[in-house]
């Protein structure tokens, strides 16, 4: 099949065609096709060949990318990667400055050895209740969106502070409402049994200084049309014990994305099982909504 | 953040893949298939990716390995046949683009181990080096892959399948 002349082979003619010759072939090969034109012919129609497949990709419309192609990439990313269990953390926090360091390290009873490893508990404890409450199909929430009022002042007065929960409509997410949850206190306590006796000693625990309850917390549940869910969980810092504010930051799970801040007393986390530019979307919203600039 | 960075680089693969693997699966219900599998496995097999390589490459890779294991798994390819007489025809309704409609038909029927190399070479403009890796064979075995592909099909599109396809296949559905 490989036929052979002048030494001028069909991978030559192949290469030819493909533009894949080397240079030193191309005045052999021309020879060669002068030659003799039945080959001529074949590397013509190869051509012509080569031309209409190109077309016939080119002109191939694929239409929309099923959701379920992206999903695969991000589930897998959250799975794979996940901050929380490996070594990117630390690569994680050391990009996110000393600042954010100082911050962690004054979480009330985060020992410092865990910073490195580990979002902070409020965090962690706002994943927990998304992954709890989310799926929830017939009580995703205490108080519905139909007592908003109630439900936000409930809720204040609770955690103690003056909460608000975002209008994210315009994103397509409306609210289902809210439920209060426990804080983390209780977490702490079993978080404290495992912790590196070096770790430096809280400045006061949570629950010691505040007007409302310091063991509090809000979740606030959206839903979009396609029956996704995002939850906004609130924490309420007593004085002294805040942690240092910090800038946006985001944390993957096997329940899905977080992104978090700490500001002015609060701690935010937004959690959902979204593509991460559009979770992310939905924090700025949040955050304009709550400390408008 | 690594992860956010990979997710990004695979997702916008994913147009291309689609489109490439169109032409590879047939129709675009296999072919979304075959870009599923190939993402699940580039995620699974991530750390197996060298940063700094041609992330597309090694994704074809994938797909060429996810799509030929397909194939052999439920079916016997000896690498000696042009046409594959499995396959399904039904999906080729290009009515108003005759011409198309032939090459279409030619390349769906080729057997798969030709159709990825003429496809690799041909659309995406590997050089047979690099078809050779993606499809983990020899480049003498690309090259003759090649020229049985662009043989069989200049003659079907010349009106010559029975001549191009001397014996009929012997197939062994598992």
């Amino acid at each position: 099949m490989m036929e052979t002349d002048a030494h001028v082979s069909d991978d030559d003619l192949h290469a030819f065609v493909d533009g894949q010759l080397d240079a030193s072939r191309v005045a052999p090969v021309l020879q060669y096709l002068q030659r003799h034109p039945d080959a001529a012919v074949r590397v013509a129609h190869w051509h012509a060949q080569r031309f209409a497949l190109r077309r016939l990709h080119r002109d191939i419309d694929p239409g929309p990318a099923p959701a379920a192609l992206a999903n695969t990439v991000l589930r897998h990313g959250r799975r794979r990667w996940n901050p929380w269990t490996q070594a990117a953390a630390a690569v994680l926090l050391v990009a996110a400055g000393a600042a954010g360091m100082r911050a962690w390290q004054q979480m009330p009873g985060m020992p410092a050895s865990t910073v490195a490893s580990a979002p902070p508990q409020f965090v962690r404890d706002a994943t927990a209740a998304y992954a709890v409450y989310s799926p929830e199909v017939r009580h995703p929430v205490e108080v519905g969106a139909q007592e908003e009022a109630h439900l936000v002042q409930w809720l204040s007065r609770r955690l103690g502070r003056p909460l608000a929960a975002p209008a994210l409509q315009d994103r397509g997410f409306r609210l289902l409402g809210g439920r209060l949850l426990p804080g983390e206190t209780a977490a702490q306590g079993t978080a404290k049994t495992t912790a590196s006796p070096a770790a430096p000693a809280s400045p006061s625990k949570p629950g010691d200084s505040a007007s409302g309850d310091a063991l509090a917390r809000a979740q606030f549940m959206y839903e979009d049309g396609r029956g996704r869910r995002v939850t906004l969980y609130v924490a309420v810092f007593p004085t002294g014990v805040s942690p240092h504010e910090t800038a946006f930051r985001s944390v993957q799970s096997a329940s899905g994305t977080a992104f978090y801040w700490v500001e002015n007393g609060y701690g935010y986390a937004l959690n959902g099982d979204l593509p991460a530019p559009e979770l992310q979307a939905l924090a700025g919203d949040v955050y304009d909504q709550l400390f408008p600039r | 953040m690594a992860s956010a960075a990979g997710v990004e680089q695979i997702l916008a693969h994913i147009p291309s893949l689609r489109r490439y693997a169109r032409l590879l699966a047939g129709d675009a219900a296999s072919a979304d298939d075959l870009v599923q599998d190939t993402l699940e496995r580039a995620c699974t097999k991530w750390s197996l990716w060298k940063p700094g390589t041609a992330l597309r490459a090694w994704l074809m890779t994938l797909m060429h390995n996810l799509y030929l294991n397909r194939i052999r798994d439920w079916r016997h390819d000896d690498n000696h046949d042009v046409w594959d007489e499995n396959t399904d025809l039904a999906h080729e309704p290009m009515a108003h683009a005759p011409d198309m409609l032939d090459l279409e038909r030619a390349l769906a029927r080729l057997t798969p181990t030709l159709r990825t190399v003429l496809l690799l070479v041909t659309v995406e403009e590997y050089t047979y080096a690099e078809a050779a890796e993606i499809l983990q064979v020899p480049v003498g075995t690309v090259m003759s892959r090649l020229h049985r592909a662009r043989e069989a099909v200049r003659a079907a599109m010349a009106g010559q399948d029975d001549a191009a396809a001397p014996t009929p296949l012997h197939l062994v559905k598992r």
